[in-house]
């Protein structure tokens, strides 16, 4: 496959992994604990490359995994001790990030690590970095564990649909059926963490942010059923994804950067021409629109 | 060791490192009480497309210009921000994560094509993400030293004011306060603390600056007054801290370092902290179970 081919490859993977994650985040309103583990698992990269002295995939995985579910504990801890959600979410992760930045700058800086590009990726030198698997034959790395944890996304995401959907929308409906409320807020932390770190090598920690709120935020303007909200949502990442690279080909710029634009783009178009929350929808009243009012007037 | 303190430049940077401090950790006391610590995160990233197309404009760095282009810019985030979430059912911790990423990668691809034109690499635009104090030359010191002073002037003339606005609305509504025009006032503040800091401390990181030092104030004291005073207080001795650390080492970016110290500073307060602290806590659950117990002793003898 060609060099281009890869790259638009593992962009798709990250969109769709990206905006079946990021609409759960919406729903559960975790949108900004999203954030925080985007930065916070430079951190756990970092320790498991000081640890591990190499920068290979699983162990990263792992490092932020257990990163990403040690900010979920402090964010819920600082929370215990009556500090408000926002503050203990802004302490928590700007203090372990500064922490990741730090030790990148002092002591593993010359090596394989840098925050630039731990910041905005670097999807260029995607396919250079291949691993030969059986059957397959020889992909890239990246690519490799994208489709991996596109499968454990999706493999949770169809086993515990009832579950994921009453604890998004009820939490303590479901805390009163039996549900698991926690463990299952914690397994969706790991599952964003995952997420994260994977998207890393492609798009960059704070694209990875763009890629899980903006798709998931655009399908929510568009659908009330959560089936249709996470077809959307995929596609729409799918879409900015390539749409990005294309953008970034054309004036020759940061792929990642011009990725989180786009998601902006089909944002922007979904925020004017939405049927029911568009601008449009808002200016033109359509009849179900007019009964609507007339029935609230007759009230 | 303190032949970096005594270098000049060292100094001038220090100062104003410290003075963006106490107007950070003053401003971030409104926004703690706004509930709008990571309003302010969103607005800093929301700031680097604007700093970067000030530049590309003008093709020189001139921190003030800049400055100005990333409070454009920062503003815009927020007008952004207050329409999705007025307009659609897009929750407000929705858009500010939008926000910040799509401007943030608006600002890497600005970015991306400056660094790749001539001179623009020597523009020093990176710094602009974790922040590097000693970049910073003479004219932007007392750049940024000025507008931090005006911050402090502010908030420290409307004292009062700013009490009514943030705990008592309607009384502020009664006394004929504008509450338009303290949403103003507040959004000028918070956006000039924001761009001001983004040289000193990043983007990324400056938002650390307002929410720490006022959390950790908050476990010091119950009155408003004493938070402003004590969080200024955390601000200023991280700000100065922080860059005297990182100056010890060639090219350690100043903004994680002033962060670390601030976090320092906030496990300090959680611990130890007066009020509500984990020791506090702890000695108060003692004293009220020893209370009972004795109660209860005293209970059982009379019975």
């Amino acid at each position: 496959m060609t060099y281009t081919a890869w790259i638009i490859i593992t962009a798709c993977l990250v969109g769709l992994t990206c905006g079946l994650i990021g609409v759960f985040l919406i729903l559960r309103r975790m949108a900004m604990m999203a954030d925080a583990i985007s930065h916070t698992v430079l951190l756990g990269i970092v320790v498991a490359f000081i640890i591990t002295r190499e920068l290979s995939g699983p162990h990263m995985l792992v490092g932020a995994i257990l990163v990403g579910l040690l900010t979920a504990v402090l964010v819920q801890w600082l929370n215990s001790l009556e500090i408000e959600n926002h503050a203990s979410i802004g302490i928590v992760f700007t203090t372990l990030f500064a922490i990741g930045v730090i030790l990148i700058a002092t002591s593993v800086g010359n090596a394989h690590l840098d925050v630039q590009h731990a910041l905005m990726g670097e999807i260029t030198f995607i396919p250079w970095n291949t691993v030969n698997l059986p059957m397959i034959g020889s992909i890239p790395e990246a690519t490799a564990i994208l489709f991996l944890v596109l499968i454990i996304v999706v493999f949770m995401i169809l086993a515990f649909y009832k579950e994921w959907k009453i604890t998004s929308f009820d939490p303590a409906l479901a805390a009163s059926i039996g549900i698991p409320v926690v463990l299952m807020h914690y397994v969706f932390m790991s599952l964003v963490s995952v997420t994260t770190v994977a998207a890393f090598d492609a798009v960059g920690a704070i694209m990875v942010v763009a890629m899980l709120i903006t798709p998931a935020a655009s399908a929510y303007l568009w659908t009330d059923k959560l089936s249709i909200m996470l077809l959307l949502s995929g596609t729409f990442g799918v879409v900015s994804a390539i749409t990005g690279y294309y953008i970034a080909a054309w004036i020759d710029t940061s792929i990642s950067g011009s990725m989180a634009f786009a998601t902006g783009i089909v944002f922007l178009i979904s925020f004017i021409g939405s049927p029911k929350h568009g601008l449009f929808a808002k200016f033109i009243p359509n009849v179900t629109d007019n009964k609507a009012l007339n029935e609230k007037s007759t009230r | 060791m303190w032949s970096i303190l005594a270098s000049s430049t060292t100094q001038w940077v220090l100062a104003s490192t410290m003075i963006l401090g106490i107007a950070a950790g003053m401003v971030g006391c409104l926004a703690y009480w706004k509930k709008q610590s990571l309003m302010s995160d969103a607005l800093a990233h929301a700031a680097l497309p604007g700093v970067i197309i000030a530049f590309l404009l003008l093709q020189e760095k001139n921190l003030l210009i800049l400055i100005i282009g990333a409070a454009i810019s920062a503003l815009m985030g927020a007008f952004l921000i207050q329409l999705i979430q007025s307009t659609t059912r897009i929750t407000e911790d929705t858009a500010m994560g939008m926000i910040l990423s799509i401007f943030f990668g608006a600002g890497l691809m600005l970015l991306t094509l400056v660094n790749r034109t001539a001179g623009g690499n020597q523009s020093g635009l990176d710094n602009f993400i974790f922040g590097q104090a000693a970049a910073m030359v003479k004219s932007d010191v007392i750049t940024m030293l000025m507008l931090a002073v005006i911050v402090i002037i502010v908030l420290f003339l409307g004292f009062k004011e700013w009490k009514i606005y943030l705990f008592d609305p309607q009384f502020a509504k009664g006394i004929g306060l504008s509450i338009r025009g303290m949403n103003f006032l507040y959004t000028g503040v918070l956006v000039t603390t924001i761009v001001i800091g983004i040289q000193a401390v990043g983007v990324i990181l400056i938002a650390a600056l307002l929410i720490i030092p006022s959390v950790s104030a908050r476990y010091w004291t119950q009155s408003f007054k004493w938070m402003l005073i004590i969080s200024a207080c955390i601000g200023g001795l991280s700000g100065a801290i922080g860059t005297y650390i990182s100056a010890l080492g060639s090219g350690w970016p100043t903004g994680p370092f002033i962060v670390l110290v601030a976090g320092v500073f906030f496990t300090i307060s959680l611990i130890f902290g007066k009020e509500k602290g984990i020791v506090s806590n702890y000695i108060q659950f003692k004293i009220q179970r020893k209370q009972l117990v004795n109660k209860q002793i005293s209970l059982d003898h009379k019975g």
